[in-house]
């Protein structure tokens, strides 16, 4: 994949780049297994009587217990030894149900943006700054979802052993933080 | 003998202003994933924080843990956390100590 780059056209700032067949597929398939894992997560949200009636929306009140869900819809408060708040666990269920499925739904639809604008067979292609916001937020979603799936925190080296079975993974997880890096350079040097 | 005359008191009511006065805060906690510069932008896309003040409060998260990126109402706040969950980051919400 070529890195990103600032092109001002007629009908104003794109953001350019190329990427081969193969480079496309790998990334469909990240970007589809995470709007997959999402899609289930909200399509097994409780239904009751009072949403159907009012049309109020409600999501899961328990977090994921998927690690990447987890990630990916992380507690809206985090209660602090010793605090007022410490008792406050019903915070955080009134505020999951509430919010869960518009979360979902951005990041949803920021994956859509990224599968819709990739060029089908690969190749030459750009897209408009409000797109590159979408791709900002769907490659971070993928690299949450990978990151937490092979463990990467602050000691996680840049290179694993050679037997290590996550290599594969962290080559794919390097490949997107170069792509988001590179597109952020572009779009907000 | 006349009883005791019932002086009428005024009686203060003082409103104890409780803890549900106190403002709220958004707080962005320090992830190995984020890049730098992503949250940055995300700093600046969201709140209008100029650049330098962005980089300021990711460099807040980045070297102590966290920050406090924003304050107020505590629906404000919900709606500030939303849209970080949206972007990717970890913010939570709590009141302002």
């Amino acid at each position: 994949m070529r890195k990103w780059s600032r092109k001002n056209s007629l009908s104003g700032l794109k953001l350019r780049s190329e990427m081969d067949a193969r480079e496309v597929e790998v990334l469909r398939s990240l970007v589809g297994a995470v709007t997959g894992l999402l899609t289930d997560r909200a399509d097994s949200a409780p239904q009751d009587d009072l949403a159907a009636l009012t049309g109020l929306r409600t999501g899961n009140a328990e977090p994921p217990e998927d690690p990447r869900l987890a990630r990916l819809l992380p507690d809206f408060h985090r209660p602090e030894p010793g605090s007022p708040d410490a008792d406050r666990a019903d915070l955080n269920s009134a505020l999951r149900s509430l919010h869960e499925p518009d979360i979902i739904e951005n990041k949803v639809a920021a994956g859509s943006v990224l599968l819709e604008t990739l060029p089908a067979q690969g190749g030459k292609f750009a897209i408009t700054p409000e797109q590159a916001d979408a791709w900002l937020a769907a490659l971070n979603d993928v690299r949450l979802a990978v990151g937490t799936a092979i463990g990467i925190d602050a000691d996680t080296p840049d290179q694993l052993q050679p037997d290590d079975p996550r290599i594969p993974h962290l080559d794919v997880y390097h490949w997107l933080t170069w792509m988001q890096d590179s597109l952020l350079q572009a779009l907000a040097p | 003998m006349m009883a005791g005359q019932a002086v009428p008191e005024t009686i203060e009511h003082t409103e104890i202003l409780e803890a549900e006065d106190r403002p709220w805060v958004t707080v962005v906690w320090d992830d190995p994933v984020n890049l730098m510069h992503y949250v940055t932008y995300i700093f600046q896309k969201l709140f209008g924080y100029s650049k330098g003040k962005a980089t300021e409060l990711m460099l807040q998260v980045h070297n102590e843990g966290k920050a406090v990126v924003s304050s107020g109402a505590r629906d404000k706040m919900e709606q500030d956390v939303q849209r970080l969950h949206a972007a990717g980051l970890w913010a939570t919400m709590q009141r302002d100590e």
